[in-house]
Parts: structure tokens; sequence; C-alpha cells
């Protein structure tokens, strides 16, 4: 396998067929999932369907797309017509959407080949995906470790070979940590920049959909396909989507690189030496590199842990056994709905409703809420200082490599602590990324996180494709697929 | 607010109020854990923020509209064709006891 | 005076209107608003509330709600959409997209034919939920053995107009309820029609002795039509004296009108007061409607019952000011006949006598009278005023003509009130002086005595098909 864009040029060149690439993946993917766990619902005959008809259009001298042919991996909360649209969730049991999401369709727009859909952690929250209803991912480096979450089917189908793209969701982290924890591409974009239309949602202000790739490149190339304004989107930003890839080679010769403190310390050692690492590869790379702080960034955590559940447990309302999924039966419609949601919803999809709940409810919604709120806009403000003396900013994606499966999962406030570096682009709508950079001792990856004001998704990429460049070569994973091929 | 205990009856009535059953055991569990939870949530209680509005957007739209245009809608079969329970083209829900408001 | 006014207690009244607004789709999606469409055929991701699905706000139903504020002089002002949360089958998203705090239109104000105020507290939009039916235990909710759901009208945009407790009496209630409803069908932006349910009124009732602060107060729902609006009131009223003089005190309640059996009942009450957990709609953006638009808007809002009440009474002068004469100003505008009767007066129609035919033969056929051909309306209302017809014989025709409309004159004849045609009445009259030469010669010198006399023959001479008024009217004319 070569990297997405790279295969989309063969597949429109006739040089190889759209069927090919995608049984060849297919074949893949039912070899070494297994073992990994990263798909819920693998689309052999509809892959194949699609893939022949892309061969049908390049044969009649048509360009299918930029995408042409490349198999892509989609987060299970994104809806995709006529296929199981679960979130992982029990209370979704067997529904099929009636319609695509919008990046879905913006995907098969491009000639991309959906071979199935990824798990995640419950309605996308966790940082582990092992809220899953139908059991955990395996991180492809280590199959006692978790991939991350909430995208971590998506990080390690890719990381795994099995695709070379895939799209996540990120409210909190949920694209950038798994894909740190895996060796892989993840990229949050600016909040409005891709149509949430179809994303399945937890905390409508914070939710983004966003691309992995095992390179800059098609992650560029995937954001590039999926963003631009979309009217069904009340949020969406009436913009095309920028170009991201064209502009990837232009270094950082002169780019000012500012280096928070609270995105270094803390962390552990390993991640702590690659950032440092990383920010000397700038600087030689012609950046100037200053550590700076910006202390609001410690209340982003907190802020987020207010704000994000309360928005879910009103997102999360409709689900109540009257018109599609699960419905436990009662008495009376209201006892239904509460044995319903008791028997639908997992212990991290509870606790959060039950956050959200509170922090709404009357009495306290300027103490919780409307402080957060606040806070939010604190947040943005010292992020806006902070870019009057940097271009971009560079910091850990995570604090720690991938923890083993089980670790965190009875203690919630330790497992919420692996957010703490990515929330505040969430809260800014800023965009950000993840970068493969290296290894710690016991292989396991470690990525670096840059960040950028709104709207500057192309300085993202840019700055991201020097770091790649300096990036040690990846390593394959003990999990990994036969369509494994490094970058 | 730090410090302050989330008691099992407010966690109980806050899963009424949510509409989901828990039994003693998880009512307790996640008292507990919530109270974890927002005492650390409770650090933005800390923070001045006299003279600082909310942010309920990161961007600032507004006035987003659509035309008076009607688009094509559901087939009906396909939609109830994925409900738990249909009578005579509608959605069929046990008996209401209360009314909404 | 009512039962409460004598025993001292005052009645305090808010109204809550709730108006489906007339435009071609919903509020956040582009489904069908259309009535009495097959079950869930009018529905689509957004309106069913499906996962992923978002809400995109539709023009036309802001600029009805900024008509409708203009319309009861509100101010109309940069607004949020929030989320009010509660759980109930009719709702998709067991949440309801309205407005909270930061509503579209506040501050208003709706004056009254008697010419009384009741303030408007504000006017906001939200969408409508589903409808349920209930099935077994005879359709009562109570009953119910289960429940059946239709989306269609989920996301049906409706404006809620809600008033201060200005409202003093249920007479009052009415009166408010009626003008607001003329009001609504004025600025195009609803059809108001309580019974089909595009327009619903919620009654808020509390008691209190003059000078005291308000009494607790009951909401009062299921009011279906004008009548049932005064019935209900005047019952809360005195259900609450009642309770009140016994010693008791007023559960504050929501109560159900039974039509049936002429009284208000308590709902099954909950454990505890709703807890909507508000807060913005994080899916959708603010409104900000710049001067330009609210201006377009201001323009586009036609004349209120008011300004046309006004117009008639500026037609009649000193004569409109009487009470008779306003409530009868009132039922031409109520029932749409206002340009009717102006047409007439504009073509020479004196104000009153095209009044008092308009508002009380004209209005007893609205509908038909509002098919009028003003010309028609005109001719008939002049063969009266010129005398050709008496009074009596107007009302009749007019009644023809609404029936099978025609030419009015053709129509008296047929009636056998011969208008004389102006050249007949003109012979007899050449006839008449030619053979009175003397008393002709009198009354051309001034002697209006005589017109008695010339008039007495010329009902003679054509078998009192002549009218009085038309020969009298001849004779000075021919006196010069």
């Amino acid at each position: 396998m070569t990297t997405a864009l790279a295969l989309a040029g063969q597949v429109r060149r006739g040089e190889v067929s759209a069927a090919e690439v995608v049984d060849r993946h297919l074949a893949a993917i039912d070899e070494a999932d297994g073992a990994v766990h990263a798909f819920l619902t693998v689309l052999h005959d509809g892959a194949r369907r699609r893939a022949a008809e892309i061969d049908r259009r390049i044969a009649a001298g048509e360009d299918p797309g930029p995408l042409a042919g490349v198999p892509v991996a989609v987060k299970d909360n994104l809806c995709t017509a006529g296929v199981r649209t679960t979130c992982s969730s029990r209370i979704l049991d067997g529904w099929c959407p009636p319609y695509d999401a919008t990046v879905v369709e913006r995907l098969q727009g491009a000639g991309a080949v959906v071979v199935g859909k990824t798990n995640l952690d419950e309605f996308a929250m966790g940082s582990s995906t092992e809220n899953s209803a139908f059991g955990p991912t395996r991180n492809p480096y280590a199959a006692d470790r978790v991939p991350g979450g909430s995208s971590g089917g998506s990080a390690a189908a890719v990381a795994a070979g099995l695709v070379p793209l895939a799209l996540g969701s990120d409210t909190g982290g949920s694209i950038r940590q798994p894909a740190a924890l895996c060796g892989v591409v993840g990229m949050k974009p600016t909040y409005g920049m891709v149509s949430r239309y179809g994303l399945v949602a937890f905390a409508s202000s914070l939710d983004q959909v966003g691309p992995f790739g095992t390179t800059v490149a098609d992650a560029a190339g995937l954001f590039e396909v999926i963003a631009g304004h979309d009217p069904l989107d009340s949020t969406s930003l009436e913009r095309p989507a920028p170009r991201a890839v064209e502009t990837l080679d232009e270094g950082v010769e002169g780019l000012r690189v500012g280096l928070p403190r609270e995105l270094v310390e803390g962390v552990a050692p390993d991640v702590g030496a690659r950032v440092q690492r990383a920010a000397e590869v700038l600087a030689s790379a012609g950046a100037t590199v200053t550590e700076c702080s910006i202390p609001e960034l410690a209340y982003g955590l907190p802020a987020y842990y207010l704000l994000a559940p309360a928005e879910a447990s009103s997102n999360l309302s409709r689900y109540d056994g009257v018109r599609y999924g699960l419905r436990v039966e009662g008495d009376d419609v209201e006892a239904m709905m509460r044995a319903t949601r008791a028997a639908g919803f997992g212990a991290e999809v509870k606790r959060r409703i039950m956050l959200g709940t509170y922090a709404l409810s009357a009495g306290y919604y300027d103490a919780y809420y409307g402080q957060a709120q606040k806070v939010r806009t604190l947040i943005i403000n010292a992020f806006d200082e902070a870019y009057r003396h940097a271009d971009v900013l560079l910091g850990a994606t995570t604090p720690t490599t991938a923890f083993p499966l089980g670790a965190k999962v009875d203690d919630p406030m330790a497992m919420y602590l692996s957010d703490v570096c990515t929330v505040p682009s969430n809260l800014a709508g800023h965009p950000a990324i993840s970068v493969p950079f290296g290894a710690d001792g016991d292989g396991l990856p470690i990525g670096v996180q840059v960040l950028a004001p709104a709207l500057c998704e192309p300085l993202v990429f840019r700055v991201a494709a020097v770091l790649e460049e300096a990036a040690p070569a990846p390593v394959a994973p003990a999990l990994a697929g036969a369509t494994w091929s490094g970058r | 607010m730090t410090g302050e205990k989330l008691t099992r009856d407010d966690a109980a009535y806050v899963a009424r109020l949510a509409r989901i059953d828990l039994t003693d055991e998880e009512l307790d569990l996640y008292a507990g854990q919530l109270a974890v939870v927002l005492d650390h949530a409770a650090q933005v209680a800390a923070l001045d923020t006299t003279g600082v509005g909310p942010t309920a957007h990161p961007l600032p739209l507004k006035n987003v509209l659509r035309p008076d245009e009607p688009r094509p809608c559901l087939d009906r079969d396909v939609v109830l064709g994925q409900a738990p329970a249909v009578e005579d083209g509608r959605f069929l829900v046990p008996r209401i006891l209360g009314e909404p408001e | 005076m009512t039962a409460a006014e004598t025993t001292g207690w005052e009645p305090v009244i808010g109204l809550e209107v709730h108006c489906e607004l007339r435009t071609e789709t919903k509020l956040f999606c582009g489904c069908r608003n259309a009535f009495g469409d097959e079950p869930n055929t009018n529905i689509c991701p957004v309106c069913l509330g499906l996962p992923g699905s978002l809400p995109v706000l539709n023009a036309t139903a802001v600029e009805f709600a900024m008509r409708i504020g203009t319309a009861l002089h509100c101010e109309i002002r940069p607004s949020l959409f929030h989320r009010k949360n509660y759980f109930y089958p009719d709702m998709p998203k067991d949440y309801q997209i309205s407005q909270y705090d930061e509503p579209i239109n506040t501050n208003g104000w709706l004056e009254l034919p008697d010419g009384s105020r009741v303030g408007v507290e504000r006017a906001h939009m939200e969408e409508d939920t589903g409808k349920t039916t209930h099935r077994g235990g005879g359709g009562r909710i109570h009953e119910a053995e289960h429940s059946l759901v239709d989306y269609n009208r989920a996301g049906v945009p409706l404006v809620e107009i809600v008033s201060r407790p200005d409202i003093r009496s249920a007479t009052q209630a009415r009166l408010y309820a009626a003008e607001l409803r003329g009001v609504l069908i004025a600025t195009g932006a609803s059809d108001g029609r309580m019974e089909e349910g595009s327009m619903r009124v919620d009654a808020n009732v509390s008691v209190r002795r003059a000078g005291e602060a308000f009494g607790t107060r009951c909401e009062i729902k299921n009011l279906n039509s004008l009548r049932s609006l005064v019935r209900a009131i005047e019952y809360e009223i005195t259900r609450q004296v009642e309770v009140l003089e016994s010693g008791g005190t007023v559960a504050q309640q929501t109560r159900h009108w039974d039509e049936d059996q002429g009284r208000t009942g308590a709902l099954r009450s909950k454990e505890e007061a709703f807890d909507y957990r508000y807060f913005p709609e994080p899916d959708l953006v603010r409104v900000d409607p710049d001067a330009r638009w609210q201006a377009e808007v201001a323009a586009a809002v036609g004349a209120m019952p008011a300004d046309r009440r006004a117009a008639l009474a500026a037609l009649l002068g000193p004569d409109g000011t009487s009470q008779a004469r306003t409530d009868q100003i009132a039922t031409v505008v109520e029932h749409g006949l206002d340009g009717l009767m102006t047409t007439a007066v504009e073509a020479g129609i004196g104000a009153t006598l095209a009044l008092a035919r308009t508002a009380n033969e004209a209005s007893a056929e609205p509908e038909r009278a509002r098919a009028l051909d003003p010309a028609g309306y005109t001719a008939l209302l002049r063969l009266e005023q010129e005398g050709t017809l008496s009074a009596t014989q107007a009302k009749v025709v007019l009644g023809d003509l609404l029936e099978r409309g025609g030419d009015p004159a053709a129509l008296a004849r047929l009636r056998g009130f011969e208008a004389l045609e102006a050249d007949s009445l003109a012979a007899v009259m050449d006839e008449l002086i030619a053979d009175h030469p003397d008393e002709w010669a009198r009354f051309v010198g001034g002697d209006d005595k005589l017109t008695g006399f010339f008039t007495g023959l010329a009902m003679q001479a054509t078998d009192k098909k002549a009218n009085g008024k038309a020969v009298a009217a001849e004779l000075r004319r021919r006196r010069g």
C-alpha cells in the first residue's frame, strides 16, 4: 500500500483497478481485524459494488475524483444510509439511518470507497474505546493496550494498515489522542469547517469530524474533500474548503512557534522528551521556538467536563425507545423510557448524562454551565493573546502513551485527564493536529501536537509536514494487516 | 461549591430528570464518582469572570437562514419500518400518564 | 357585574396564545407545513430528530414573527434559540427548540375595540410538537391503553404571544383574543383558526382583593373557541372565589376545561415542577434582523384592525364616537367589510347610511358580503340615499343581492319596488306642473309648503310607486 493520494492516482490512471485495491484491503481486514477489532461493520458487498462502479466510470473516461478507489473507514457515529450505525451503543440496536452524513456524501463524491464502520467509545464519550457496547479495540502496537478514544477504531484501522484513510470525530481530543497512541496522523479542523450533518451529536458546540491518515499529505487531502460550507448545518462556516495540500511543502522558515509549558509539563518523560525534540526540529528548519505560558489552559479540562456533558445530556434525550432503536417495555411510556435508557446506555454515558443534567439544572446553571461558558471566553482570549507572539503552538497531544486495557475504567477522573492537552482547542474552536513522532521505551507510539488559530488549517498541516519529515520511520505494529506498508 | 457532597437523593433526582432507572447501588456509585468530577469541574468557580460574556459558539455566525421552500421528505414505510411499535401509520407507545407541561 | 365583582374580588387574567405560522415549510426543515395529511408523511431526519440531524431556520418564519411583533408594537431585538428540555412522546428530540430570555419580540401592546389596552410581554418563535391520539378507554388520555403519535405537526413554526396580566374580565379576554386573531390574520402570518388549532389559547387566571398583590394563578387549557374561553374563565373565577371565601387557598396548578361538563379540572399533577434546564441551542446561531429588514417588514405589515376602525371612524366624524357607532364599526372591520363600505362612501354615499347597511345587514352574511361587487353595492345604497327605495325596501333588495347577486335596480323591479324610472317620474311631474300652474308658480316663488301638495299628487298619479324624497328632489331641481 502506498499513500492514499498515490493510490488514487494509480486508480485514476488505470494502473490498478479499484476492485483490486478494495479486495486487497477487505482481505486484510478479514484476516487481521479479529485481533484488532477496529471494525463493527465491514461492507464487503457494498464496497465491491462501489469499486466496480468506480472502475466502470474510469473505463468510460470519467474522473471519479481525488480519492478514486481509496478504501476509507468511517467512525460508527457517522450516518451511512442503509448501513447499520450503532455509535457503539445498545440503544441504537439495529438502527439504519435513512440518509448519509454530508461528509460521507463528499467521500463518495470524491470516489472513495467506504469499506466499514469503526468502533468507538459509546456516543464518542471516552478516551480508550473501552466504553463500546461491542467490546474494545486493541492498539495494533500492543494488543493489551488501548488505542485511545473515542475514535479508537478508526485510528487502529489506519495504524494496522487495514485502510489508508479514516474519518473520526473530535470533541475533546477524540481524533488526536488515539492518533497519538496509535502512531498515525489525526487532525481536528476549525469548528464549523466540516459539516456536522449526519454526525450523531455528543457536544454540539465542540464536535468536529476530521481525518486520520498515515501521512500528513493524506490527512490534508481527506480534509480538503470533506471540508467546506454545508447549508444543512447552521454552524457551518460560509466558506469553501481551504487548500491545504498545495502549501504542504512551504516549510517553517521564519515561523514563530510557541511552546506553552502547560502542554509540556506534567506529561510522561518520554513524551516530554519527544516534544522537546520536535521543538529542536522546527528550530533547525528555520522557525523561532519560544517557551511561553498560557495559564488559562489549565481550566480547559474542568470547563470541558461541564460543557460537554451538559450538551450531551440534552442531545441524548431523544433515545427514548419511541421511534427507533432499543425499546424495553413498560407499564406506561415513562416507565418504558426509563427502562430503555437504563438498559441501552453504558456506564460512562449514564455518568455523563447525570453530570450534564446536574450542571444544567435549576440552581446550578449559573455556577456550572454558565460559568464554564465564561471560562471558555477566557480561554479564547488567552489563545488570542498567545497568537500575537506566535503563529502556531507546539506541545504534547496526550500526557502518556497507550495505557493498558482496564487500567483506568474504574477511575473516571484518571481517564478524563488524558484530554488535558486536547480540550483547549475544542473549547476555542481552533484547528490542531497530532503527528507521529517516535515511540517510548516500549515501542509505544508518541504523537506531538501542533495548534493554530481558527481557519489556519494550511499552517497546521505545513508544520506537521516538517515534523513528519524528521520523525523516525514507522515500525510495523504487532497486529499489522497484510496491507500495512509504512509511509 | 467545592466539597459539596452529591447525595444519593441528589443522584436520584437527576436520574429522574434524565429518565434513567438506576439501582440503589448504581446511585451510590454515580453519586460518588460525580462528586469527584464536580470537585474538579468546580475549579471554574475559582476564576474571576466579572465582565466576561459567555461563549455559545466559538465563531460569531448570525442569521443563518434557509428559504421557505419544500424539500423531499422521508418515505413513511422506511421510517415506520424501524419503529419499535406501529399502529395505523403512527408510532405506538404505552399509555401516557401525565400531561407534558 | 359578575358575581366576583359583587363580592369585591378582582380577576386577574393573562392569555398565552400559540399561533401556527402560514409558512410553506416547517421551522427548521423543508417538510411541508400542511394540515390533515396522512400521518407521518411530512417527516424528515430533522423534524423526526433522527441521530445526526440538525435544524436550519426558515427565513419566512422569522419574517412572519417580525410582522407579528410589529403589529403588536413590540421591540424587535437580536434573539437566541434555547432548548427547553423535557420528555414526552410527541417530542422527537425530547427537547423543544424555543426562545427563552432573549426572544425576538418584547414589550408590546394591543388596543381593544372598547378602547382598553392590554400589554404584550413577548411574542417568541418555537417549534410545534407532534400529535398524540389515545386508544382504548374512550379516547381520553387518562383511561387510554396506549397512544399513537403522528409527527406531521412536529417542527411546524409557532409564535407564542404572552400577554401581561392586564385583563380583568372574561369579556375583556374574549375581546383580546378576537382582536389578536384579527391582527394575526391581517399580518398574513397566521389564519387564526381556534377550532382547527392554528390558534391555541391558554388562560392564566387568579383573583385578588383590589389593591392587593396578585393571587395564585391557575393555567386553563383546552379552550377551543372564544365561547369556551369566556365560559372557562368565568367558571374559574367563581371557583377560586369560592375556595378563598371558604378560607382555603388556591393551589397553583394546570386545569383542563371540560366543555361538556362546563368545569375546569386539575390535571394529574407531577411529583415535582418541571426543570426545563434551558440553555442556548448550540446548533443554531443568533438571529439579528438589521434595520433594513425590520423596515421592509414594517412596510409589509398592512393596516391593523385598530387602524381600520380608526379610518372608518374618521369617515363618520363626530357621528362616529357613540357606543352604538363604535360597535358597528367594530363589526364591519371584524368581518372584513370596511373596504366595501369605504368604496361606497368615496362614491358619494353618506357614511352613516353606509355604516348602517354594512354593519347591520351586510354583516349578517359576511362571506357573501365580502364577495359583493362594490359597484353594485354602491348602486343599491345610492337608490336608498336618493329615495328611490325606502329603507325597508333597500334592506330586502340587499338580502336578494347577497343571495344571488345581480343588478340592484333589476332586483328591485322583481320585487315590485319599482324604482320609478327617472323619465317616468319626469313625465308625471311635467303633467302635474302643467295641471297646476298656480301652485307651481307659488312653489317656484319660494312656498316650500307646496312640496307636500305635489308629492301627494305624484303618489296618486303613480300608484304610490313614486318615492317622496325623489319627488321633492325633482321639484327642487326644477325650481333651480
